[in-house]
């Protein structure tokens, strides 16, 4: 039978379960990154930079830096010269707040806004080769570090929002991201196992994809999972729900470029 | 545009088994895939793969669709003197990157 | 390739349950057989021994997208006794050539590892063709999982 008729089928033994299982976040000495429910082989993909698809992207982002483009003939590195050391920690704190903006954007948002303003060049589009390449090099300049994500008074509201967002039940299954991601992690659904969703290696070279990703796709695919209609790229709902998810992850350790499943 | 990630390693002795890891960037379309309206998208894959050490052919692969995206292949090769390895990766509509490693052999 | 298959088994328990003869639908999978006849291509007449060649590949497979494979064969890879080629061939996938790799004895190691595509639970098989002309193989089967979640792209 197909995936999905292995998922409609599961889901309801799940929801059982649900009900009876105890409510409430993962402990955060038992947050495990999904990393850690992968196999050996899967893991070794990731483990090595000589062998991992994602870096692929990455040198493609590092070739992107140092190009001059836009109105302004300027390249990341004008500005930001070696992204080693100028881009280290940036990928833990995203999603931001953006003070123009009055909101929190994500690491792609923040991609193009220098783009617009400091480059004069247009925005690159959400899942374009060339904005994974420059976040996943971005991004990989973080590996290692912790995840901090700021929370003040500015931020607070749409850290709720992402949370509301987390627990509410949504789509014609009904269900919302806690139920499988909080409640039932390491079970296993249509044979893989179901991760705690800790988006710590963003983008991600996903299998199932062949290719590069951002969180942003992972989750438009989880909400057409459980057959809601997702959010379009860029919504405010799926900036919410990053910067609940990062926050979530908070002192987990940035894996980018991540290999999954 | 091909992305190509080549591991040779930079120094070795004479006689020495090395070990040559390549990853390129390539979709390896099989031409089985439908795309939404049922359409099926055509077979765009990386057919042939060399690798040359000062001219010298010394492996070589000959791919189908059934190898997965962005094509790894690992392999080794007696370190014989010191020189070039060249990479050559050809495939279809016209598809050809290349990529190169120097090593020194004491 | 996954509708297809639940559409057919669903076309043909439905015609079941009717009482009428199941729906013959030509399979979108290669056989066997076909895998057979893709073998014999490359070894002609010849036999093909069972052993020397080792095959790695892992039993469950997360992804069938992208599924690890290392294959090897002794042998001291001189210009006396060496291994001109190994070739890779799986019996369902769409079609059974995967990959063939050919060496001389400047590999120093009959070794290649790569990543292959399964497009279901099954059987891969390798084979060693060595100098003196012999052929020799060895299989592995591997499981294949899905992705729960798939998108519609």
């Amino acid at each position: 039978m197909s995936a999905r008729t292995a998922w409609l089928l599961t889901t309801p033994a799940l929801l059982l379960l649900a009900t009876t299982a105890p409510a409430g976040e993962i402990p955060t000495a038992e947050r495990r990154s999904g990393y850690e429910l992968m196999g050996r082989e899967t893991r070794a993909m990731q483990d090595d930079d000589t062998a991992n698809p994602g870096m692929l992207g990455v040198l493609e982002g590092e070739a992107a830096w140092a190009r001059k483009t836009g109105a302004a003939g300027r390249a990341c590195a004008d500005c930001h010269g070696d992204a080693r050391a100028s881009m280290k920690g940036v990928a833990a704190r995203y999603p931001a707040f953006d003070a123009a903006l009055k909101r929190p954007v994500d690491l792609e948002q923040r991609i193009n806004v220098c783009r617009t303003d400091r480059q004069q060049a247009p925005a690159l589009a959400y899942e374009s080769r060339e904005l994974l390449a420059l976040t996943a090099f971005v991004a990989r300049q973080s590996r290692g570090v912790p995840i901090d994500i700021a929370v003040d008074a500015r931020t607070q509201p749409f850290l709720d929002a992402g949370r509301a967002t987390f627990y509410r039940r949504q789509g014609q299954l009904n269900l919302a991201c806690n139920q499988c991601h909080d409640e039932n992690w390491g079970k296993r659904l249509a044979g893989n196992p179901i991760p705690q969703a800790h988006p710590t290696g963003y983008p991600v070279y996903r299998l199932e994809w062949q290719s590069l990703g951002s969180l942003q796709r992972r989750l438009r695919g989880c909400l057409t999972g459980i057959r809601a209609e997702p959010y379009e790229y860029g919504a405010p709902e799926l900036v919410d729900l990053e910067l609940f998810l990062m926050w979530r992850a908070r002192g987990m350790l940035i894996e980018t470029p991540g290999v999954r499943p | 545009m091909a992305n190509a990630l080549v591991n040779v390693p930079p120094r070795a002795r004479r006689g020495e088994i090395i070990e040559i890891k390549t990853l390129i960037s390539h979709p390896m379309e099989t031409g089985y895939r439908r795309s939404q309206l049922g359409a099926t998208i055509p077979r765009d894959i990386i057919r042939l793969f060399v690798c040359t050490y000062n001219g010298t052919e010394v492996f070589r692969a000959e791919l189908h669709p059934a190898i997965a995206a962005n094509p790894f292949i690992v392999f080794s090769t007696v370190a014989t003197e010191s020189g070039t390895l060249a990479f050559q990766w050809t495939g279809e509509n016209g598809f050809s990157a290349t990529e190169s490693a120097e090593i020194t052999v004491d | 390739m996954d509708r297809d298959t639940s559409r057919r088994a669903f076309l043909q328990a439905a015609a079941a349950g009717l009482g009428i003869a199941a729906i013959r639908v030509v399979p979108v999978h290669a056989t066997p057989a076909a895998m057979d006849v893709a073998i014999r291509k490359v070894v002609g007449s010849s036999n093909v021994s069972k052993g020397r060649v080792t095959l790695e590949l892992p039993p469950l497979s997360e992804n069938g997208n992208t599924v690890p494979l290392t294959v090897s064969v002794e042998s001291p890879m001189t210009q006396a006794e060496h291994v001109r080629a190994i070739h890779i061939f799986t019996e369902l996938n769409p079609q059974p050539d995967v990959v063939s790799f050919r060496f001389g004895p400047r590999a120093g190691r009959a070794r290649v590892s790569t990543r292959i595509r399964l497009a279901n639970t099954q059987t891969v098989t390798a084979i060693g063709e060595l100098s003196d002309g012999s052929f020799w193989s060895t299989s592995a089967a591997v499981v294949v999982t899905l992705a729960a979640c798939l998108e519609d792209a």
